[in-house]
């Protein structure tokens, strides 16, 4: 993610004084809930987590944890399918924010994943954390990346960023 | 509270009307420092290592410097850097969040896995995650105010930050933009740096009682 900043002379505010006094397209252009929904599905799986640990070292009944992961999942589908939608887009943008920051979440999710098998966690209580922290490594990167590519201007469609 | 509050609604107020000023972003700076990955890779190996080991200190270690710091940033940045960086002219705004948030970039998300995965280890091995611990009550209130702070960081902080640091970096950096985002982020590092101070009370009670 390391971008610099090219040759020309930066001015900073100096897009905001359009000749017609219209605000730039990326500020006024509606999207959908995309952030919000993932925002929403990272708040499902932290509640998953948190009930699992307020029940230790007993085996909790594992049906609220995998409801919250059931409902934080689909939240994150929606927003993979809403996102996919999105016609013009800076994928460019996106991808290049959103494998860097999966990379630093898998890293993350893969520490934390690593202290539940140590400590002898097994079974479907450990399903159960492994794909919580899947979804949650998913939820940050979609939400950082779309915050950032939301903000620049429509670059290559999704098929050529990706090729 | 209200104080903190009231004092990150001031800044906000008297955030400088960004059409109206014209800066120059430093130019070549990285929005991750390269420079930093190394000591992030050092330090999370040697997070797995003293996990691995589940040395006593070491665990400690981890998790009481992590959390430290991690709280003393929080605070720092939400009641002392946010107000000064919302009243700061948008030149030096900008070369102060050119400077200071890459690092932010690298050092929040490393001191937060420190201190949660060092934590969880550290309540297994003395048993006071266990349901039968008497301050049970007090450890899940830790858990749940990490879980808040973790869904205003990761789904509204973060994501502020590094979109600022992507639109500094453009030729043309749009100020409304910035402004959005950086109203953003100073109000939400406000509200997790108040949270902080809920986990400063938690761990003392556990600490001492």
């Amino acid at each position: 993610m390391t971008t610099d900043a090219n040759d020309t002379t930066p001015v900073f505010g100096s897009t905001q004084h359009r000749g017609d006094g219209s605000a730039p397209p990326t500020l006024n252009r509606r999207l959908p809930p995309i952030a919000e929904l993932a925002v929403a599905s990272v708040a499902l799986m932290l509640s998953g987590g948190v009930y699992l640990a307020a029940h230790l070292p007993r085996h909790p009944p594992l049906a609220p944890a995998v409801g919250l992961l059931a409902g934080g999942g689909a939240l994150t589908i929606a927003a993979m399918v809403l996102l996919s939608r999105l016609r013009p887009f800076a994928w460019g943008t996106f991808f290049l924010v959103a494998r860097w920051a999966l990379l630093a979440y898998v890293v993350i999710a893969g520490i934390l994943g690593f202290v539940f098998v140590f400590d002898h966690t097994r079974g479907a209580t450990l399903a159960v954390l492994i794909l919580t922290l899947v979804v949650f490594a998913l939820d940050v990167p979609t939400i950082i990346a779309f915050t950032v590519a939301r903000y620049n201007e429509a670059g290559p469609t999704k098929d050529t960023a990706t090729h | 509270m209200a104080d903190v509050v009231h004092e990150a609604e001031l800044a906000l107020r008297q955030v400088p009307p960004v059409e109206a000023v014209t800066a120059r972003p430093p130019r070549n700076f990285q929005i991750v420092p390269l420079r930093g990955l190394p000591v992030v890779a050092v330090i999370l190996a040697g997070l797995v290592a003293t996990i691995a080991t589940n040395q006593l200190w070491a665990i400690d270690f981890f998790h009481v410097v992590g959390g430290g710091m991690w709280t003393a940033l929080d605070l720092f940045l939400g009641f002392v850097i946010g107000p000064i960086l919302g009243r700061l002219s948008i030149p030096a705004r900008t070369e102060f969040t050119t400077r200071f948030m890459p690092k932010m970039v690298l050092i929040m998300p490393t001191l937060v896995i420190c201190t949660l995965a060092a934590g969880w280890q550290l309540a297994r091995h003395l048993g006071t995650i266990d349901a039968s611990y008497s301050h049970h009550g007090w450890v899940v209130a830790s858990v749940i105010v990490v879980a808040v702070m973790a869904v205003i960081a990761l789904g509204v902080l973060e994501p502020a930050n590094i979109a600022v640091l992507f639109e500094l970096n453009k030729p043309q950096p749009n100020g409304e933009i910035i402004g959005r985002l950086m109203r953003r982020f100073i109000f939400t590092a406000g509200i997790t740096g108040a949270m902080q101070v809920a986990t400063l009370v938690i761990m003392t009670r556990i600490a001492t009682t």
